[in-house]
């Protein structure tokens, strides 16, 4: 399989802090990969850092055969880049946005006609080509940014959180293009804190702190998770909680309905009789059941309870 | 070609972003027309009705005349008399008149002295009275002082005429001494440092600032083309300054425009495209839009003060006419007035040409080097 990211012991200072901490990355061409970490967990900046926008402290990284720094201008032609902040022009139309940048590019004539014409109806913008960029929604100037990030046909494409301002159906929609794009070989590199974009991806990694904490396919993180996930009705559960947490044992245990979704290390091998001998708990009379785990379950366990 | 099309629309786009901008827009027009109007009237170096007091000790038929032939100078006006030396000099330190004439009482004794000497040509000649002057504003103080030895035919009518000038004077350009004249070429000077550096030296920041440049610098364009391209609309715009106030000048306050439109031009466009790259210098060391605006004023200040704009240069001292010197205004004011006022061309003030090009060149390239296409 051809490698389109390839970085080995990866790492950013700011000042004192640590942003990005001894990062290998392998990924391969036209999967997509998602990076999922809390907000600081370092997304942004390692993606800076494959782009060529910021330098490593140390380490290296080789992009669609280029090494960075030294070959970053003849990757820009390569590469797409949609930021975490919408970064195309407020204060001009779509249609003028996207003429800007395609002539950044080197699109020109015919072929930029008919490559905004393309995007315009791909991305369901033609009846607002003419509105100011300002004046869109969340789920339109997001769709406008991947127009704009794919308006060259990039090889790899970079997308720093790219729905956190787009409802649910938008989002889904959004990932329906991902995919899309990945079938005719792009390959997409997507950063995200939600669990459920993340189980969607190839593989990914999980970062917390600049660290990479668990790297695989969702299937084989969930699979080979640390921990076993044990849910525990009945009533008073808040209180429950307090006592289950302050069990070493015991990862996390987080309410969800009626149930206690507790996550208990894999050292013990049978949780639930192990939960009933534990006499504090008083947990005779309550429902027990280990569940397959998610993929938010294999986050807590590999982030340390992190809040989202 | 690519380079071309790169610059172009970055031009464009700078362009449609400014025709949406009211407020900047705006600025354009409202600061050089708002700011010539008022300069043109407000700064006027030849002092009139200065507020002045009178202290007549001699109250004679002499000391009226001597009063009446200097209020027909209109350099000054009376506006109060005093009994005392005491009250008048209270006066000038309350700041209620800037200077105070005293009519000695031996007044008519003196004159009749000066006119035995006159006809006996002794020219050990005593003054007839004093002014006391509020000097420290010297324009004022001097143009009292330019009363000191104004001619009195009108004491001694028939008399000997007063000894004739040693020099002659014949002033060129603008004979009858409008402040005007000289005001409003170094008024187009100040108005482009101020717009042309504000405008460029935010360009960038705010692209940085609103997110814009994270994008811009992932593709492929490159540093001089971004530079290039952000500075070429304001050039038009400063073109469009310079009409506006050389136009209005012309218009209201009647200052002759000697000079060849295309040597205007050509001279103009030399210094907007200096000051614009001072601009986009600021603008890669700034990091917000209040640092760039900072250092503009930073620049404004010196231009304004030591650029021949408000006080001649041949009277600045050595170590502010250097940096007078390397003051793109500068170098502009002396070419803008000498082809506007004097009718020269740009072969005749080659030296301040080849500075603007030469800070244009270097500024271009100091801009483009410190332009790092990264974030760190
Ligand atoms: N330019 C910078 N200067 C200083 N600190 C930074 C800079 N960029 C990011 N950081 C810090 O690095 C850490 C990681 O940030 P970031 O990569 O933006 O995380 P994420 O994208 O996952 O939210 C954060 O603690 C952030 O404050
Ligand atoms: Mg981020």
């Amino acid at each position: 399989m051809e490698i389109a990211i390839q970085a080995s012991g990866l790492i950013r200072k700011f000042g004192s802090l640590t942003a990005v901490d001894k990062l290998d990355l392998q990924i391969t061409k036209g999967s997509i990969y998602g990076f999922l970490g809390p907000n600081g967990s370092g997304k942004t900046t390692c993606i800076r850092l494959l782009t060529g926008l910021l330098s490593a402290n140390a380490g290296t990284i080789e992009v669609l055969g280029l090494s960075l720094p030294g070959e970053t201008e003849k990757l820009r032609r390569l590469i797409g880049y949609m930021t975490q902040k919408f970064s195309l022009y407020d204060d001009l139309t779509i249609e003028e946005n996207l003429r800007f940048i395609a002539k950044i590019y080197g699109i020109n004539g015919h072929r930029q006609k008919s490559r905004i014409e393309n995007l315009l109806s791909v991305y369901s913008l033609e009846e607002k080509r003419r509105q100011l960029a300002r004046s869109l929604s969340g789920g339109q100037k997001q769709r406008l940014a991947l127009a704009a990030a794919t308006i060259h046909e990039p090889q790899l494409l970079f997308l720093d959180e790219p729905t956190s301002a787009v409802d649910p159906e938008n989002r889904r929609d959004f990932w329906e293009k991902l995919f899309d794009l990945s079938d005719s070989g792009t390959t997409v590199l997507v950063s995200t804190h939600y669990m459920d974009e993340a189980e969607r991806c190839h593989r990914l990694a999980i970062l917390a702190n600049g660290v990479k904490r668990a790297d695989g396919t969702p299937q084989e993180l969930m699979e080979s998770m640390d921990a076993t996930v044990v849910e525990i009705s009945g009533d008073g559960l808040r209180q429950l909680k307090q006592a289950l947490i302050q069990n070493p044992d015991i990862i996390s245990a987080a309410q969800q309905g009626v149930r206690l979704r507790t996550l208990i290390r894999k050292s013990i091998s049978d949780p639930v009789t192990w939960l009933q001998q534990q006499a504090e708990l008083k947990l005779q009379n309550r429902d027990l059941r280990v569940v397959r785990p998610s993929l938010e379950d294999v986050f807590v366990t590999s982030t340390g309870n992190f809040l989202l | 070609m690519s380079i071309i099309s790169r610059i172009s629309a970055i031009t464009f786009k700078e362009f449609k972003q400014l025709s949406r901008d009211r407020l900047t827009f705006g600025m354009v027009v409202m600061i050089p027309l708002i700011q010539l109007l008022l300069f043109g009237y407000a700064i006027n170096t030849n002092v009139r009705n200065i507020p002045a007091g009178l202290l007549d000790e001699a109250q004679t038929f002499q000391s009226r005349s001597i009063t009446q032939a200097i209020l027909a100078t209109q350099v000054v006006d009376f506006t109060v008399s005093y009994q005392s030396v005491k009250a008048a000099e209270q006066s000038i330190t309350d700041g209620e008149v800037r200077a105070v004439l005293i009519l000695p009482r031996d007044l008519d004794q003196r004159i009749v002295a000066t006119q035995n000497n006159g006809a006996t040509g002794d020219l050990t000649r005593q003054a007839l009275g004093q002014w006391i002057v509020d000097g420290s504003d010297t324009i004022v103080a001097g143009a009292i002082r330019s009363l000191r030895s104004m001619p009195l035919n009108e004491l001694s009518p028939g008399n000997a005429l007063p000894p004739p000038p040693t020099f002659e004077v014949a002033l060129y350009f603008n004979p009858e001494q409008r402040t005007a004249v000289n005001i409003v070429p170094g008024l187009l000077a100040i108005i482009l440092t101020m717009t042309m550096i504000l405008f460029t030296s935010t360009a960038i920041v705010r692209e940085r600032e609103r997110g814009n440049l994270e994008l811009l610098i992932t593709t492929p364009v490159h540093s001089l083309e971004l530079m290039l391209g952000k500075i070429i609309p304001y050039i038009l715009i400063g073109l469009i300054q310079m009409t506006i106030i050389l136009g209005l000048g012309r218009l209201v306050f009647n200052v002759p425009i000697i000079g060849e439109l295309t040597q205007i031009v050509l001279v103009t466009m030399l210094f907007i495209a200096a000051s614009l790259t001072l601009g986009l210098i600021i603008s890669t060391i700034a990091q917000t839009q209040l640092q760039a605006m900072q250092m503009t004023v930073f620049i404004l200040l010196p231009s304004i003060l030591l650029s021949g704009f408000m006080f001649p240069y041949e009277g600045m001292p050595k170590a502010a006419q250097w940096i007078s010197e390397a003051l793109p205004t500068t170098h502009f004011i002396r070419m803008i007035r000498g082809v506007v006022l004097r009718g020269a061309s740009i072969q005749n003030l080659q030296n301040d040409a080849l500075f603007l090009i030469l800070f244009t060149v270097i500024g271009l390239l100091i801009a483009t080097m410190k332009f790092k296409k990264r974030l760190d």
